[in-house]
């Protein structure tokens, strides 16, 4: 019994890290008050390239690495639609978003199928072996405590930095933002890449960890519930990485509950994360007070410099 | 010399036709690159996607049968988009249609009543705007984001798509093949053209074409939800309802996709099986964008479209190419069609820089 706690809570952090990723990098491109639909195209990128660059070159770091400026460059598109030719973003986030699809199974087409050995977890020595603790938490891969790293670091930065300050304001209000003088687009066109590098990291962690194989579709709608996520989250990391755990202990469940033989029709069971987003957005969203509050002003309006 | 943005005040006629033509040339200019870079010849490539599609009958008849579902798809959303209403769950509602006609084709199995069908249509229609019609709701009653909630709710229909063809509905004579029994002669369309898999439900999508231009260029409600999505503001002060908007624009959509859903298991798949669609749902977002919104331009962007599809089909076969450059021909069209609209809304002013 104690073993399959283990199990869950273990299992509950690993499928929560693709989520934490893509949604961390998303929760900064909001706060400076763009909305990027396209994470699930850019995770799927991400998957695919971390997946064929860890094949090809034997090496996890490149794997990654390339997954992040894969997916970034990818997201660059996006940024020059939306930033420089006003795009709707709303749309161009589904074109970029169609396009990263499309581009995922052209990068992981020699290689539709293939498996590769798991990110190998840490050596953390005594704490390991600690009773039922070492099990849930001392017993992951690296990139499992990049991802906490980096809610801690998107949560610093945003509450209680000058750069977060600054990207608040230009989220809030770019013509206030661009008379003071900061570069509203530049800090934006960042603010997306490094929500593409993050989605990026977030599909490599799912076919070099989590899965660990590639398959064209293997996001499976995760970038979207990310994107919901987000939106649960009220826009502060802390909160959409509980949401993220939350989503990861779902998904465990999900396996769990057909590893026991319940006599659920497994279809219920695969609809869950989408029915579970649907109930939790309508419960979140059910205070327009609450999310105008907490939303980005600028949000999804397009913005340019009047001289 | 440096140049700034100014906003035009009208979009010309010219602008609207220029910017998917644009759009064409850059994709294709962008493709010619890619295919180079996959080792492909550009102008062999081009010649299996747009040529040899229309060179034979059976070819014509294969591009009018993916044009019919992506034109009718795209006339509902693009009525939704214009008044900033986001249905991308258009893939769900063509899947409710298509449960729903299935079941009523499977339980009236030995019927040979000219009704079945048109009654197909009206179930698979009805259910298509039912599946888009919870998004209505969970928005206007709850403010839900209708983005996310028409996603997830096509999620969920496939799942439940899988779950019926695995039980409920499957073929009981079928060897447990995750798909229904064949449905009779009264539950399918007539073929229109002889050795072609195109049927009469091409009609029905030039007849909502009809409809939606119709709606859009001559109708009061139409006109409502065009405000309401431009200037919501002044709408709110005209008294038009936003609600009113939201449940309007996502039940069409659903409709028409719901539609499309009976059309494809009435028409080239004759049974209910695990694959109903080839993601006719989010490509026809991009129809819609590519036609401008307008009725009428959505019928050439349906047109194009399809002939991505069934050249992407024969370029796999004759070229050699990946499976993929049709989803990434459809990503790059909106890329540049969003692109080039800047210029149909704004214009580039020199300014003198003073010095």
């Amino acid at each position: 019994m104690l073993d399959s706690i283990v199990f869950l809570l273990a299992g509950t952090l690993a499928a929560a890290t693709p989520l934490l990723f893509a949604a961390m990098g998303e929760a900064v491109v909001e706060k400076a008050g763009v909305l990027n639909l396209s994470i699930e195209g850019m995770m799927a990128v991400g998957a695919a390239t971390g997946f064929a660059v860890a094949t090809i070159s034997g090496s996890y770091v490149s794997g990654f690495a390339m997954a992040a400026i894969g997916s970034a460059i990818l997201s660059s598109i996006f940024a020059v639609l939306v930033l420089f030719f006003l795009a709707n973003q709303v749309a161009a986030g589904l074109a970029v978003g169609i396009l990263g699809l499309g581009f995922s199974v052209l990068i992981g087409k020699n290689h539709e199928g293939q498996t590769i050995k798991s990110l190998p977890d840490l050596e953390l020595g005594w704490l390991s072996e600690l009773p039922f603790v070492g099990g849930v938490l001392f017993s992951h891969d690296l990139m499992l405590y990049v991802a906490i790293g980096m809610i801690i670091l998107v949560w610093w930065v945003l509450s209680h930095s000058r750069l977060g300050l600054i990207i608040r304001a230009v989220g809030e209000s770019p013509d206030a933002a661009s008379a003071i003088g900061y570069p509203v687009v530049l800090i934006r066109f960042l603010a997306i890449l490094f929500g593409g590098a993050m989605a990026g990291l977030g599909g490599a962690y799912l076919t070099l960890s989590y899965t660990p194989l590639w398959a064209e579709g293997l996001v499976a709608g995760r970038g979207w519930i990310v994107v919901a996520l987000v939106v649960f989250g009220m826009w502060r990391p802390l909160r959409i990485a509980l949401g993220a755990y939350l989503f990861g202990a779902v998904s465990l469940l999900e396996l769990f509950i057909q590893g026991q033989g319940f006599s659920i029709p497994s279809q219920l069971l695969s609809a869950m994360p989408y029915i579970i987003t649907i109930v939790i957005l309508v419960i979140m969203s059910r205070n327009p007070r609450l999310i105008r509050l907490n939303h980005p002003a600028s949000l999804g309006q397009s913005w340019h410099r009047n001289a | 010399m440096a140049y700034r943005l100014v906003t035009r005040t009208e979009t010309s006629l010219r602008a609207q036709l220029l910017v998917p033509l644009a759009a064409i040339v850059l994709t294709l200019l962008a493709g010619s690159v890619l295919f180079s870079l996959l080792g492909k010849n550009p102008l062999a490539a081009f010649h299996a996607f747009f040529i040899e599609p229309l060179s034979t009958r059976y070819g014509i008849g294969e591009v009018l049968l993916k044009m019919g579902p992506l034109l009718l798809i795209a006339q509902g959303l693009a009525i939704g988009f214009r008044a900033r209403v986001w249905n991308i769950g258009a893939e769900g509602q063509l899947l409710a249609g298509a449960m729903a006609a299935s079941a009523l084709a499977l339980h009236f199995d030995t019927s040979e009543s000219a009704w079945l069908l048109p009654a197909m249509v009206c179930v698979g229609t009805l259910a298509g705007a039912a599946w888009a019609g919870i998004a209505a709701w969970l928005r206007t009653a709850f403010n839900a984001n209708e983005i996310l909630v028409t996603f997830m709710l096509s999620s969920i229909a496939l799942q439940l798509l899988y779950y019926l063809v695995s039980g409920p509905l499957r073929d009981p004579m079928g060897l447990n093949f995750p798909q229904s029994a064949l449905f009779s002669d009264a539950a399918m369309f007539a073929p229109l053209l002889d050795n072609t898999r195109v049927n009469n439900s091409l009609f029905l999508a030039l007849a909502a074409s009809l409809l939606a231009w119709i709606f859009v260029q001559r109708s009061l409600s139409g006109y409502k939800l065009l405000i309401g999505g431009l200037a919501p503001q002044a709408a709110r002060y005209a008294g038009f309802s936003e609600k009113k908007a939201v449940w309007l624009g996502l039940l069409i959509g659903g409709a028409a996709a719901g539609m499309a859903g009976v059309g494809e298991v009435a028409g080239p798949l004759g049974l209910l099986q695990r694959s109903i669609s080839p993601g006719y749902g989010f490509a026809a977002i991009i129809v819609a964008f590519l036609g401008g919104l307008h009725p009428i331009g959505i019928v050439f962007a349906a047109f194009f479209m399809a002939l991505i599809y069934v050249g992407g089909d024969m370029s796999l076969v004759s070229v050699g190419l990946p499976n993929s450059s049709a989803t990434i021909f459809q990503g790059l069209l909106l890329v540049f069609y969003l692109a080039c609209f800047l210029f149909a809304n704004h214009r580039l002013q020199k300014v003198e820089i003073r010095h």
